[in-house]
């Protein structure tokens, strides 16, 4: 990386690396933040009419829980690979756009925190109106303070940074891949972040319209989802849920993505069905987009609808079961070995199977009428979401945590930090099941013991301090390899893949040649020796200006917040005048 | 089979392991039914539950076996290079595709039975979803009541269902599945209730402050038992005696502005807030939460929103006396 020190290094980062480390650092904490909310939720819930936090605080937490993990956690540590890894896997010497990039990263900083802001605010004004927002409760009639506010523009903001890191890794992978590497050479990693950007791209307008129509119910007096005046709160579920469901895929993509990675070389072995794998991720991103109704068969549209939804949804578990027989079969007949990323990419495939059957089991309406809104759905999604993304991107995490910080996370502690986890999400998520099908809905801050599900709510809760309690093992981690982790160079699992073909952590013009690909696994096969550079490096430099036009960002958020117009136009000439500079900003080499 | 012995056995099937640190009896099960709309839906889920439980063997089972079998060794040579092999990948294709046409046709066949659609001569009612407590009406027998629902065993129901404020989903999970109550729309449930006895749900859609406490309860009674109940809701209150302790509170009603919300028949006519007729014949208030107690009474007149977060019934800060004799009218409205 660069050798360039100091925070002014870091505020005008153009180099991949560095915004791939900005990416994880910032979205490791929110990542954080979002498990203290659900400690808190599941401390509430531990006990039957409990009063720990009262119905207003609970209704803050799973929102902004669920909002956290979702915008601010888990897709922005698939940005942070996206961003380290993906460069390196193609051998390109930094993303297609360097200064767009950094701008994705300050919007996505700026936007969390202008979400979160609202927690230290007076009367502490989080939102509440659920990760999901369902109009008519998100009106101003229903919900008349700023909570909503700050959640609608938050995911506006957000939203800026998610498209602008979509396109640029979309043409970052089309364009800047190293000679000889064909597209059905790519990196499984590469494929899935290629096909997620294309979702991003494609799923982010659909949420961006959907709030802009909320915004101007909330502050201008339309009504798109007041049934008053001839509006239709079921317009908002349809335009959440084509965003919605294609969104799951933005998750759990880039996780299968890292699986791809992993198993490989944890096997010694290349992927079983590379082709088929490719596809599967590229039908599963196109079938996303005809599912989204699944989410509301308790809607009432209708048998017919609610058939076709059925079938489709149905369809995705066939490229899906796919994609795992071929991960099995990646594994049969190779040299496992059980290292911690290895750990964690098997507890993929265990819980993730067990998410995508739960799934079957309401993909069928008549089932689901007894299942959505109860904690069967929290325990179904959160096997795809925990047992699935976040142990993809644990595995992500020890795997490439050498290349990108030049030293090794200590073994023994990562297969405590992987039982502790893995044992402590199957208590937690696994009696939520049984806890739906018994009857407990999702999002109520208190149940009745009689219920009955008192003591499987409380071995829900111990789990979660489990999973805490691994947490705390892996931060101590992290920590610890600053002075006493070995030593990686430059591939110390014997990869296969061109990140693995450099230094870690890897010059800041990341080849000193740019290699030639002549297969999927270049590091395994016979490659030609690297010659000397022939001529200098450039290296893209240091910008101010993405920081400042992201700054404009919330400022503008500020007026619809305030009800104050001119701060708009502050917000306003802030961006423009950093995007003047920006694009007028001398090109030195 | 008895329901709860049908309950138990289902249960077991699901979690053998768990059984014993469960607890129950669980009065909101899904996996025991009393109606036919439950009935096939349970059996639709214990269908597609076994094929899951199927593929789960099979995919763990290969799971552990690679694991522990392929393990790495010192000094083994480096495993074949397999890259693919097209017959495989067509036989997994196409065997969740055949398990998945034995999931898909008995689904599509419930949906059209599950439609919602009763037959003739259903008894008619009409759930109406509000911040945060259920309205019901009869409307061919003229009955309004709140959070507790009355039906005839056996006799098929036909349900319309809308909200008048944000949206919820009514759910009396042993009953059968949820239907989301949305403001301008109206949806429909279907079923007939095929044993006595008192079942209780919830909302199950977030709908703000007070989703937890927005319960409900459906008695299923027999047909001379709900016939007695119809003839009662009919029957309109009489005027408390003079000089009673209901008749002062019957004016404390009037005082503290209660009849612009609540409607009592032929004395208050508001229709915000639940229809109070014969609340005194009612088993629970405040959204189904609390039993209709003199004490629960009591403590909910003097401070509603202490006992309902979010609660549009505001404290009204009605004296100790004059709580103590609105109790005792509203304990008198049977």
């Amino acid at each position: 990386m660069s050798e360039a020190k100091g925070l002014k290094s870091w505020l005008t980062t153009t180099d991949h690396k560095r915004i791939g480390l900005l990416y994880f650092w910032t979205a490791f904490v929110f990542f954080l933040i979002g498990g203290v909310e659900a400690l808190m939720i599941r401390a509430q819930l531990a006990r039957p009419d409990s009063q720990l936090v009262g119905a207003e605080t609970y209704n803050q937490l799973f929102t902004m829980h669920g909002t956290t993990m979702v915008f601010l956690a888990l897709m922005p540590l698939g940005a942070a690979f996206f961003n380290f890894i993906v460069p390196l896997q193609i051998g390109a010497r930094d993303v297609v756009f360097p200064r767009l990039n950094a701008f994705s990263y300050w919007v996505f900083l700026l936007g969390g925190l202008f979400m979160n802001a609202s927690w230290f605010l007076p009367g502490h004004p989080a939102p509440d109106g659920g990760w999901f927002g369902y109009a008519t409760l998100t009106e101003r009639q229903f919900s008349p303070g700023p909570n909503i506010d700050f959640w609608l523009l938050g995911l506006q903001i957000l939203g800026i940074a998610s498209l602008a890191a979509g396109f640029n890794f979309i043409v970052t992978i089309l364009n800047l891949r190293a000679p000889g590497m064909k597209m059905m050479r790519l990196p499984v990693f590469s494929w899935m972040t290629l096909v997620t950007s294309f979702l991003i791209i494609t799923a982010f307008p659909v949420i961006t319209v959907a709030l802009v129509f909320l915004m101007f119910d909330r502050v201008f007096g339309t009504h798109f989802y007041l049934p008053a005046a001839g509006g239709d709160p079921v317009l908002w579920q349809h335009l959440f849920w084509v965003f919605g469901h294609p969104e799951v895929y933005i998750l759990i993509l880039p996780a299968m993505g890292v699986v791809s990675e992993v198993l490989p070389t944890f096997s010694r072995k290349p992927l079983f069905g590379y082709t088929v794998v490719v596809y599967s991720g590229v039908l599963i991103g196109f079938m996303g987009w005809g599912v989204w109704s699944h989410h509301m068969f308790s809607v009432g549209l209708g048998p017919i609808a609610d058939s076709v939804f059925a079938l489709t949804t149905m369809l995705i578990a066939i490229p899906t079961g796919v994609k795992i027989f071929n991960w099995l079969a990646t594994l049969w007949g190779g040299q496992i070995r059980l290292t911690t990323a290895m750990c964690f990419a098997l507890g993929f495939i265990a819980l993730f199977t067990i998410g995508g059957l739960s799934g079957i089991t309401h993909a069928s309406p008549p089932a689901d009428l007894q299942q959505t809104d109860t904690y069967y759905v929290v325990a179904h999604f959160h096997y795809v979401l925990f047992g699935g993304t976040i142990m993809g991107l644990f595995a992500g995490m020890y795997y490439w945590w050498p290349k990108m910080t030049g030293r090794l996370l200590s073994e023994p502690l990562g297969i405590l930090h992987f039982w502790l986890t893995f044992i402590g999400m199957n208590l937690t998520f696994f009696p939520m099941h049984l806890i739906g099908l018994l009857g407990m809905p999702r999002r109520i801050y208190t149940y009745s013991t009689d219920l009955g599900l008192d003591r499987m709510n409380l071995w829900s809760s111990i789990g979660a301090f489990t999973i805490g309690l691994g947490m705390v093992v892996f931060v101590y981690n992290m920590w610890r390899t600053r002075r006493h982790g070995a030593v990686a160079g430059p591939n110390p699992w014997g990869g296969a893949t061109l990140e693995w073909a450099t230094s870690s952590p890897p010059p800041v013009h990341n080849f000193d040649v740019i290699p030639t690909v002549t297969s999927r696994m270049p590091l395994w096969d016979a490659q030609p020796p690297a010659k000397a550079p022939a001529e200098p490096v450039h290296v893209p430099p240091g910008s101010w200006w993405p920081l400042v036009a992201a700054a404009g960002l919330p400022v503008m958020a500020l007026a619809p917040l305030t009800h104050t117009v001119w701060i708009v136009f502050v917000g306003a000439a802030i961006l423009l005048y950093g995007i003047y500079r920006w694009a007028y900003e001398p090109f030195e080499v | 089979m008895p329901p709860f012995r049908r309950h138990y056995t289902s249960f077991a099937a699901l979690s053998l392991g768990l059984l014993a640190a469960c607890g129950g009896p669980f009065p909101q099960s899904t996996l025991a039914p009393v109606s036919d709309f439950g009935h096939d839906i349970d059996r639709l889920f214990t269908g597609i539950f076994w094929w899951a439980v199927a593929v789960f063997v099979v995919v763990e089972g290969l799971l552990l076996f690679s694991v522990f079998r392929f393990r790495h060794r010192e000094g083994a040579p480096s495993p074949k290079q397999h890259e693919g092999h097209t017959a495989l990948e067509i036989t997994w294709t196409l065997a969740p595709a055949l398990i998945l046409v034995f999931i898909a046709v008995p689904t599509v066949r419930t949906i059209f039975k599950t439609a919602g659609d009763a037959p003739a001569g259903a008894l008619r009612v009409e759930v109406i979803g509000h911040q945060w407590w259920w309205e019901y009406r009869y409307p061919d027998l003229g009955i309004v009541t709140a959070n507790e629902l009355h039906l005839p065993v056996g006799r098929p129901v036909a349900v319309d269902i809308t909200s008048v404020d944000v949206v919820h989903s009514w759910w009396t999970p042993r009953l059968g599945g949820k239907r989301d109550a949305i403001p301008n729309r109206h949806t429909k449930l279907a079923f007939a209730p095929d044993s006595v006895g008192m079942f209780t749900g919830q909302c199950v859609e977030y709908c703000g402050a007070s989703h937890a406490n927005m319960r409900l309860r459906t008695f299923v009674e027999s047909d001379s038992a709900f016939q007695a109940w119809v003839a009662a809701q009919r029957a309109t209150p009489s005027a408390p005696a003079k000089g009673s302790v209901e008749e002062t509170g019957r004016q404390a009603f009037q005082r503290y502005g209660c009849i612009a919300c609540h409607t009592v028949a032929g004395f208050a006519t508001g229709i915000i807030g639940p229809n109070l007729t014969h609340v005194g014949s009612r088993t629970t208030i405040a959204g189904g939460t609390i039993m209709n107690t003199e004490q629960h009474l009591h403590d909910w007149i003097a401070d509603p929103p202490a006992m309902k977060p979010g609660s549009m019934m505001p404290n009204m800060h009605a004296s100790p006396p004059d709580v103590t004799a609105l109790v005792a009218y509203l304990q008198s409205l049977k």
